[in-house]
């Protein structure tokens, strides 16, 4: 189970969060025309990397908030946790 | 019965207390303080089992955790648990055991006959021989092996033990109570560390308790037993016995099983039996010591061949003699201290020593005490089949590759010692890449991936002084790291036995003309041939090795075999052990039980209840409830002899004719308050939000961006800037994520907060023709006509001095309210609604009746909202706003969102009006069309409409448009049925919606 440190509540076990997927991912702004490749892009197409990976989980037992965590997708190693206003580097 | 090799005065057993046991139906005793296996080796029971594959006699190789073949099958205050380990399993009284692997019994077993006929199973043996022909596996060749091949029986009976969690932190976690681990423990706990210190055995101690060793003018026994008592007393550690940490998980969480009970006869009330123990350690210090490697010789596998170390625990912990003429067969000075213990105790033991002129303390000791000693000796075989009677033993060459002449020796037991493993498994487990060390012929820790170190023994470490000194330094370096604080510890003298190398020789080669077994894996029967055959097979990986010869992968996951089956492997190859490299060591290290892993999360407690406030209302009136989701709601209320047909269908009849109350608390809900609220409801919903005046609630759909309805529901204006949402039960929580999600991340520009609050209400559903007439009774002060509370309405109520929130929504498509008011006040709100009511012939209805008049108007649900359908499969086009963007809108202008024959919601009629449609059944053209008979679409919920009186059903199916009034087959290959039906709209009653506006 990973131990993952909320930047608002501090460590935390992992069954307290859920996780939300890649962090880099932006949503396209409202009300803009959206190809059809850039709109497939942000619903579908993900890099599933192997490594070092930004990605977004929720404090759900916890204080609610969506923070960005990175991640090694293969050693579960966490680098760094970043609030939802704060952006990954 | 005499315990014939119980020596007076000797161990730590409580000789006060005598224990009756019985195994395989026999009655034997023990005392307190024995394990199954000390008490059997007391009575002389040797031959405990058969062997897993070749069913050869199997007794008892190890003292402890290691032991690869006395596994039991245990009775225990009326249940019973297959692969326990007799040298495991500690004695109490009445303890049943039996054996396991042999059939029909230990001693007349059939399976051996593959041993005595020499059809000796090869590696690889299943898969060859068992693949032809195909038809012969399930009736043959399985129940055979089943039969033959267990590891004894699991109960189908309901475990009534309790098992229980507990998350824990600390400083420092310390696995194994040895010389260093007690050390350590000791000195991180002086520092004022938060230690736990966990021993897998009953006693503490590891070694200490069997050598012979000086520590600060003590023996090793009474300094372990010192520390110990003064960290029981600190109240920065806990100590806990009987306690296996088994598991070394991600970012230093561990998991132990704590065996609270299986040592008592039976499990004391409201205690469990296990306890799993989640430890989050900041550092964690592995102190599992070693474990004696076995030599490897012609039939090592007889009973009464055992490792040194195990003989020496049994006679010094049990003061149990495993044979009263043992052969100490031996490569190192391990041996010569087991020998040593025999001669102290009247025994004259014979030392084989393959080593040719070894000097140390130890070696001198058993020369000045008279011990005969062979050098450069080797055992070749072992004879006797239950029960070693001789050995044939050889002198061997300086190269090791030839034997002398074989003579043949009496002996009853054969102790042997081919030098110490490492216990690496945690580190392994915890990422560390070990390495090996030749000094030791074994893999040690390399360099740490978590906070974890190892110490002692497992780390290679042999001696005592030095493991004290290294597990002291460390333990006080890593609590200051932590505490900050610098206590430093004054070291203890050691005094302890000088010992010299070990040989490097392990395995005797075969005098010419013999091909005796010699085996590698004990407890998966794998021999050295297995190996050869292997590897001339083309074999080359030690993870294909390991996986056709099963070598290591049985449940002891080869403690005592890995290292002499990689030795064999690099020596065939020739290769050093370490290019052949170890396989990986997977959690857990030792067998746990299903029960501990599940822990409390069984029955009803496997997930959590919820209940509504009028949740005793509903048991008083006979309600028969349902899992919807964690909430038990009341499927319908049986009156008399009533089934669930006949009470939902009275309960609907009487909403479309009079009134009825739900309980509708479950729903989700959701206060959404700020400036910027109408704007986020106007993009998280499909429809337009913005002009909702206060006061009026609107039905809203929400989709996911890849344009799949998420959920549905309705949301009021309470104030200018609050509103009331509600969800479905299913996705209330959910929905709430979803809506955070885009206020934190993607639109934190927008001034919202959201909070559930489906706690917070109690609501009740009152639907039907006279719910007007009952809402004015219980609101006498508020206007509720059709003028001053319309369609989509909401006003605030005073419901006999209770505040209270009132709702024009409709679910059943009658006309219909929700009344809210606080949780607390939510069984006086229903009790008011029953007593006002009775004059209007009010009756509760359940889920069933709810669905029932939901699905004969029409209304999509979670059974058409499945994630998988678009609105437009829903008949929700109409709420998709062209003007605005919202969630998901892109997405639906995707191809086959936009197909001309996309699948649309309608209904269903069977055309005799009379037979159900099961749910899921297939809709197609032709129901005689040869398979697979294209499939139009699938009925998606059924009732019995109480309106027509009839089988109705709502379905989603292909190009749904133009398919009403067509005439297709409702298909259900699970219930065999076919049923010929007419399409119709789906809004089966009412279709113009004027009741709920009435
Ligand atoms: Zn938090």
């Amino acid at each position: 189970m990973l131990y993952i440190k909320c930047p608002h509540c501090g460590w935390r076990s992992q069954n307290e969060f859920s996780y939300g997927g890649d962090a880099s991912v932006i949503r396209p702004e409202l009300n803009k025309k959206v190809s059809d490749q850039d709109w497939d892009n942000f619903v579908y197409n993900r890099k599933s990397l192997r490594g070092k990976h930004w990605e977004l989980w929720q404090h759900l037992s916890g204080c609610r908030q969506w923070i960005k965590v990175e991640r090694d997708t293969a050693t579960h190693e966490i680098f760094n946790t970043l609030k939802a206003n704060e952006d990954i580097s | 019965m005499v315990q014939s090799f119980r020596l007076e005065n000797l161990g730590l057993i409580n000789r006060d207390k005598k224990l009756s046991f019985r195994f395989n139906g026999k009655a034997y005793y023990g005392y307190e303080g024995d394990t199954l296996a000390s008490a059997l080796l007391a009575n002389g029971i040797h031959l405990i089992g058969r062997s897993f594959k070749y069913h050869r006699p199997r007794g008892f190789f190890g003292a402890g955790v290691d032991e690869p073949y006395a596994i039991v099958q245990l009775y225990r205050n009326g249940e019973t648990e297959p692969n326990v380990k007799a040298t495991e399993q500690e004695l109490f009284e009445g303890l049943e055991a039996k054996s396991v692997n042999c059939w029909p019994s230990v001693n007349f077993d059939i399976g051996a006959i593959n041993n005595f006929l020499k059809i000796f199973l090869p590696a690889g043996f299943y898969y060859k021989t068992f693949m032809w022909p195909k038809s012969f596996w399930y009736k043959v060749y399985e129940p055979f092996i089943r039969k033959a091949a267990g590891l004894g029986v699991a109960s189908i009976k309901h475990d009534k033990e309790r098992y229980e969690h507990k998350y824990e932190y600390c400083d420092l976690l310390i696995a194994g109570s040895g010389p260093s681990g007690l050390a350590s423990a000791y000195a991180a706990a002086k520092n004022g560390a938060r230690v736990i210190l966990a021993e897998d055995k009953a006693r503490f101690g590891g070694t200490l308790l069997t050598s012979e060793v000086n520590i600060g003018n003590k023996s090793g026994r009474e300094w372990a037993d010192g520390i110990i008592s003064e960290l029981k007393e600190m109240p920065n550690v806990v100590v806990k016995n009987r306690s296996q940490v088994f598991g070394y998980y991600d970012h230093n969480m561990l998991v132990m099983s704590e065996r609270i009970s299986d040592h008592l006869p039976k499990t004391k009330k409201f205690h469990p039996k296990q306890k799993l123990w989640y430890i989050r350690a900041k550092e964690v210090l592995i102190s599992s010591g070693s474990i004696e490697r076995p030599l490897v010789f012609g039939n090592n596998d007889t009973p009464g061949v055992m490792l040194s170390s195990a003989a020496k625990e049994y006679l010094k912990v049990y003061g149990v003699l495993v044979g009263r003429k043992p052969l100490v067969f031996t490569n190192n000075d391990s041996g010569y201290e087991t020998a040593i213990e025999f001669k102290k105790n009247g025994i004259d033991p014979i030392i084989l020593d393959t080593r040719k002129d070894p000097h140390s303390e130890i070696v001198d000791e058993a020369k000045n005490l008279g011990i005969k000693i062979k050098f450069s000796y080797v055992v070749v075989a072992a004879q006797g089949y239950k029960k070693v009677k001789s050995a044939d033993i050889a002198k061997i060459s300086d190269d090791k590759e030839q034997l002398g002449k074989i003579e043949n020796i009496k002996c009853d037991c054969i102790c042997v010692s081919g030098f110490w493993t490492p216990t690496i498994h945690l580190a392994s487990q915890s990422g560390n890449k070990t390495k090996f060390n030749e000094n030791i012929d074994a893999f040690v820790p390399g360099i740490s991936k978590q906070k974890e170190t190892t110490l002692g023994a497992a780390n290679g470490t042999y001696t005592l002084d030095e493991t004290l000194k290294s597990s002291f330094e460390t333990a006080h370096k890593l609590s200051k790291q932590i505490t900050n604080n610098d206590n430093k510890i004054s070291f203890p003298n050691v005094v302890e036995k000088k010992s010299t190398i070990h040989d490097k020789f392990w395995c005797v080669p075969l005098p010419k003309g013999k091909n005796y077994k010699r085996f590698l894996d004990f407890q998966n029967d794998v021999a050295v041939s297995d190996i050869e055959i292997a590897l001339r097979e083309g074999y080359r990986s030690i993870e294909h090795v390991k996986r056709y010869t099963t070598l290591g992968m049985a449940t002891d996951q080869g403690k005592t075999s890995n290292l002499n089956g990689l030795q064999l492997v690099s020596k065939i190859e020739n290769k050093v052990v370490p290019a052949v490299g170890h396989t990986t060591f997977r959690p857990p290290y030792t067998p746990v039980s299903i029960g501990a892993i599940v822990g409390r999360e069984v029955g009803k407690h496997s997930k959590p209840t919820r209940k509504s406030p009028m949740h005793s209302w509903h048991v008083k009136n006979n309600a028969v409830f349902v899992d919807a989701g964690v909430w038990l709601r009341p499927r319908y209320y049986k009156l008399g002899d009533e089934n669930l047909f006949e009470g939902s269908k009275r309960e609907a009849k009487n909403v479309r004719t009079n009134v009825g109350v739900c309980d509708v608390t479950t729903l989700g809900k959701i206060d959404i308050k700020g400036p910027d609220a109408a704007e986020l409801l106007n993009r998280v919903y499909s429809n337009a939000w913005l002009k909702l005046p206060v006061g009026k609630a609107r039905y809203g759909v929400m989709l996911r961006e890849d344009g799949i309805v998420m959920d549905d529901g309705t949301t009021t204006r309470i104030s200018e800037n609050h509103y009331h949402m509600t969800t479905t039960t299913a996705q209330a929580a959910n929905v709430l994520s979803h809506l955070e999600y885009y206020l934190q991340l993607v639109w934190p520009e927008l001034n919202v907060n959201v909070v559930s609050t489906t706690e917070q209400w109690a609501g009740a559903a009152i639907a039907g023709p006279k719910s007007r007439n009952l809402l004015q009774k219980l609101f006498p002060n508020s206007d509720v006509s059709n003028e001053g509370l319309p369609f989509m309405g909401f006003t605030e109520g005073d419901l006999f001095g209770v505040k209270a929130r009132i709702f024009r929504i409709s679910f059943s498509g009658e006309l219909a309210y929700e009344v809210n008011v606080e949780s607390d006040n939510g069984n006086f709100m229903w009790e008011k609604i029953m007593e006002i009511g009775e004059e209007f012939k009010i009756q509760p209805y359940g889920t069933e009746a709810l669905s029932t008049l939901r699905i004969e108007m029409g209304h999509v649900a979670g059974s058409e909202l499945d994630g998988r359908t678009i609105p437009y499969d829903n008949s929700l086009e109409g709420l998709l706003s062209k003007k605005k963007d919202f969630i998901g809108k892109r997405s639906l202008s995707r191809e086959a969102f936009i197909a001309e024959d996309r699948q649309k919601l309608v209904g269903v009629v069977p055309l005799d009006k009379k037979t159900s449609i099961p749910e899921g059944s297939h809709l197609v053209k032709d129901s005689n069309a040869p398979l697979p008979n294209p499939k139009l679409g699938y009925i998606s919920a059924s009732c019995w409409s109480v309106e027509h009186d009839n089988p109705f059903s709502l379905a989603i199916i292909k190009d749904g448009k133009n398919m009403i009034g067509k005439k297709l087959f409702v298909m259900s290959p699970l219930k065999n049925k076919v049923i010929p039906v007419e399409i119709v709209s789906s809004h089966y009653v009412d279709p113009k919606g004027e009741r709920v506006r009435s």
